[in-house]
């Protein structure tokens, strides 16, 4: 390994072991410590559906500029247990450093390699115990970097006080026979990061997408979730259910989807901010209630946590394969507004202002996300509670109250049971304006032109797009979801000077400008995770216009910086995905 | 109150001449006037089906949704607002056939709803099929050669369950059927209510008739909290008891096990969040 970052920045460490390991502890110390030294962190996790046993992986880039996207790079390889798995080994180059046991894991790495006999086992069993290891790995990563004693001291003491004094002790002096070996690898192998102090930067939050979504939904007014677990969403509703006491929320583990979409349907005619965190399979059982937020015209926010399908697929692996199930999920015709986060920031913003569209409009939003974003961590500026006040559109019902009187713009008065003399009805059925089954077929057509007229302010309020790139663009990159960083770190490194990005937020309705943006481009690139070029399709069917080439990805891995760039950089060539 | 208080004008009601439902109508509606629960203070939470129906043929809040899932809405509903009054309405196929799974989890919750389930051991709405409580050997279009599938026993399962109130109706006595009801209503807590109903158009079997010559209602001596004999009378099927037939007064309701209620009883869309603990929670991650 050497000192000359070409390709992409910061150094790329990859931590892996099996699960029930402990990987997760040692991710946790790493990424606070390097963030208190005042470097940028990004740290992404992969992991196989197992409780213990297996390979997992961490990724953790530190940087000195921001660092928000998952790079194949690894500069360090810490291997904690047998069995690296291949999507790990295919990225291990000889300017990988890989650490390890060379009794546990040696006869993994071919002799070329450069590895670096760490004797972790050995040294953790003198400590008392292989647990030990954990610390001995993040020491030498600490010793490599350059981290100060106290930042990791006060690490320990956060992670381990609760287990007592002793233990704080033992890990330290694990991490301090690390920290040895770290200094030893740093001096001899010409590794160098410079460090950037603290002050000299504004104060930053990390966290990671499971965490910035369920903040959002706080400061959008969430106050029922009522969910299913699986994954890659059951994040979210854990940290509702760990907050609920503090803010007011009412957060229920359900006996299946069904039951957690009609619940928040139900809660929402009560008045409640509800919303429902689920995957694929979730979502898919979810579908009839959908419809009924679509007739009951009731505000409901879903968190769709996107994996590989179809059916169970790849239960912790990542995809963005379910665009067009939430686009077009639900029988029968109804206005739906689907938004995707671009990053963990946006994460915050866009999951509070769902929550406010929903409430506005009076129909199901659905926020899509996928495993990848949601098990990535990374600093972003501190998140603004006050960014924009909420909307709350509830009125009294008074005598006479109809909760769905035809109004110009579709948006009925919506009042609630008992805020009110008046009565409030809600019917699955087509129903006339106060909410009784009717079959009369004047009303029908009333009533449909009525939630549809809803979708056109619905696209006057569009969230606008990222865009990036050269205003007098020649290729129009086209993205959405978790990929914009990626993406954007790719073009950064590509530095071409005809080539424009537009990151969709919000994927339905589409946005107006997009048809004139993609008529000024002689080519446009979809990048999306999935086989099919589900957004391109999508374009094609709202703009008319064709999408000339789709970069797809569908193997249950996120896109990386250097994949991209060079998938792009084909194209760029006229080499044809 | 009167219970006319709960009729709606110019009604076009679609149940057929003679139908159970319309007794077990008037039985609620004369309930609810009886605890002076008026129109406005009450939510009929339905599914599908005839018995679905009955939140369009009679005044108050109402929530008619999809089949089978009207216990999931009533309770959020409940929870959301523990102010009104929530009674979930459903037949025998709504609530134990495609709300099965829900009916017991419900029970588990025991959120402080009313449950009436007309159970009229036949699909009505989808024309005489058989239902999940429909007897072994009962004929229909579809069960050609007759039901082979163990009925439901939905007492009996409540009762495993520790559901807090436990009671079984007949809709040919209004009277009865509404004391009944004012017992469920008062109770706090989940209570099931199945109401024997006789379909006239599709159940030839299960009578008005039938339900007379079989039913019997439970004695002043009948001790409710007794569990194991609550569990005895609902599994017979010679003698099918009428009456409460078991409660348990002293299980919180999921409304009150929800910490948000422990210091004001605010429903939720009068609650807003608080930005300032929000803050502190957001630098908490720095």
């Amino acid at each position: 390994m050497s000192s000359d970052f070409k390709k992409t920045k910061g150094i790329s460490i990859v931590l892996c072991g099996a699960a029930g390991q402990g990987i997760k502890t040692i991710e946790k110390l790493l990424v606070h410590a390097l963030k208190s030294s005042g470097y940028h962190v990004f740290a992404s996790r992969e992991y196989m559906s197992r409780v213990r046993g297996g390979n997992n992986s961490t990724e953790i880039r530190v940087c000195r500029d921001e660092v928000s996207a998952f790079v194949d790079r690894v500069d360090i390889l810490i291997a904690l247990s047998p069995g690296i798995r291949p999507n790990i080994m295919e990225r291990v180059s000889k300017e990988t450093l890989i650490i390890g046991d060379k009794d546990n894991v040696g006869n993994e790495f071919s002799e070329d390699l450069s590895f670096y006999d760490a004797s972790f086992l050995k040294e953790a069993r003198e400590l008392g115990g292989r647990v030990y290891a954990n610390s001995i790995a993040a020491g030498v990563i600490f010793g490599i970097l350059n981290v100060r004693r106290d930042v990791v001291k006060g690490m320990f003491d956060q992670i381990f006080s609760s287990k007592g004094g002793s233990v704080v002790e033992k890990n330290m002096d694990a991490a301090d026979a690390g920290i040895l070996k770290g200094e030893q690898i740093r001096s001899s192998q010409g590794l160098y990061l410079e460090m950037t102090s603290l002050s000299s930067r504004e104060e930053r939050i990390a966290l990671d997408g499971s965490e910035a979504v369920s903040l959002g939904a706080i400061a959008g007014g969430c106050n029922f979730i009522a969910s299913y677990p699986m994954s890659p969403a059951t994040g979210v509703l854990t940290y509702l259910a760990s907050h609920a006491r503090d803010f007011d929320i009412v957060a229920e583990q359900i006996e299946d989807e069904i039951a957690a979409i009609n619940s928040a349907v139900g809660a929402s005619y009560a008045g409640a901010r509800s919303m429902v965190s689920t995957s694929g399979g979730g979502f898919a059982l979810m579908s009839e209630g959908l419809s009924l937020a679509g007739v009951m015209e009731t505000p409901v926010v879903v968190h769709l946590a996107q994996r590989p399908g179809p059916a169970t697929g790849m239960a912790t692996r990542t995809e963005q394969g379910d665009l067009n199930l939430a686009v077009y999920s639900g029988h029968g015709e109804f206005p739906r507004i689907v938004l995707a986060p671009a990053t963990i920031e946006d994460g915050f913003y866009l999951m509070k202002k769902a929550f406010n569209l929903a409430d506005s409009y009076q129909v199901p939003v659905i926020l899509l996300t996928d495993q990848y974003y949601l098990n990535t961590f990374y600093d972003v500026p501190v998140f603004d509670v006050k960014s924009e006040n909420n909307r709350y559109h509830i009125i009294k019902a008074d005598n006479g109250y109809r909760r769905y009187e035809i109004t110009e713009n579709g948006i009925s008065p919506r009042s609630v049971p008992g805020y009110g003399p008046g009565l409030v009805g809600a019917d699955s059925h087509e129903h006339d304006p106060w909410g009784h089954v009717q079959e009369d077929f004047v009303l029908r057509k009333n009533m449909v032109e009525k939630r549809l007229k809803k979708l056109e302010d619905l696209k006057n309020e569009t969230i606008p797009s990222y865009f990036s790139g050269a205003e007098d663009f020649k290729y129009l990159v086209i993205s959405w979801g978790s990929t914009y960083p990626v993406i954007e770190e790719a073009l950064e490194l590509l530095d071409h000077d005809d080539v424009a990005h537009i990151h969709l937020r919000q994927i339905y309705p589409l946005e107006n400008l997009l048809g004139e943006h993609i008529k000024r481009a002689k080519k446009t690139i979809t990048i999306e995770g999935n086989a099919t070029g589900q957004l391109a399709m999508l374009i094609k069917q709202t703009t008319g216009f064709s999408v000339d080439t789709c970069i797809t990805g569908y193997r249950g891995l996120q896109f990386s910086v250097e994949e991209i760039c060079d998938r792009l950089e084909a194209v760029f060539e006229g080499k044809e995905e | 109150m009167d219970p006319s208080v709960f009729d709606l004008k110019d009604v076009d009601i679609q149940w057929c001449p003679g139908c159970g439902d319309f007794k077990i109508m008037d039985s609620l509606k004369s309930a609810l006037a009886e605890l002076a629960i008026g129109p406005e203070n009450v939510v009929l939470v339905s599914g599908i089906g005839q018995a679905g129906k009955t939140p369009h043929f009679m005044k108050s809040h109402f929530f008619n949704g999809l089949h089978g899932r009207a216990l999931s809405n009533a309770t959020a509903i409940k929870v959301s607002n523990p102010g009104l009054n929530v009674i979930a309405i459903g037949g025998d196929g709504d609530m134990y056939g495609e709300g099965g799974n829900h009916f017991l989890h419900t029970i588990r919750r025991n959120p402080d709803i009313t449950n009436l389930v007309f159970n009229n051991m036949v699909y009505g709405l989808t024309k005489g099929q058989a239902s999940p409580t429909s007897q072994i050997g009962f004929k229909t279009p579809l069960q050609v050669e007759g039901v082979i599938n163990e009925p439901v026993n939905p007492l009996a399962i409540a009762i495993a369950q520790n559901a807090s109130f436990v009671a079984r109706a007949f809709a040919g006595d209004v009277e009865k059927t509404k004391d009944i009801i004012m017992k469920a209503i008062l109770h706090k807590g989940y209570a099931l209510v199945d109401i024997f109903q006789p379909c006239v158009s599709f159940n030839k079997v299960n009578t008005y008739q039938w339900f007379k010559e079989n039913t019997y209602y439970l004695g002043e001596d009948h001790d409710p909290s007794d569990a194991v004999e609550a569990f005895r009378i609902s599994v017979r099927k010679d003698k099918l008891a009428l009456g409460v037939i078991f409660s348990d007064t002293n299980k919180n309701t999921f409304e009150e096990n929800q910490p948000l209620y422990e210091r004001s009883e605010t429903p939720l869309y009068m609650r807003r969040p608080d930005t300032e603990k929000l803050s502190k929670l957001i630098d908490s991650y720095k």
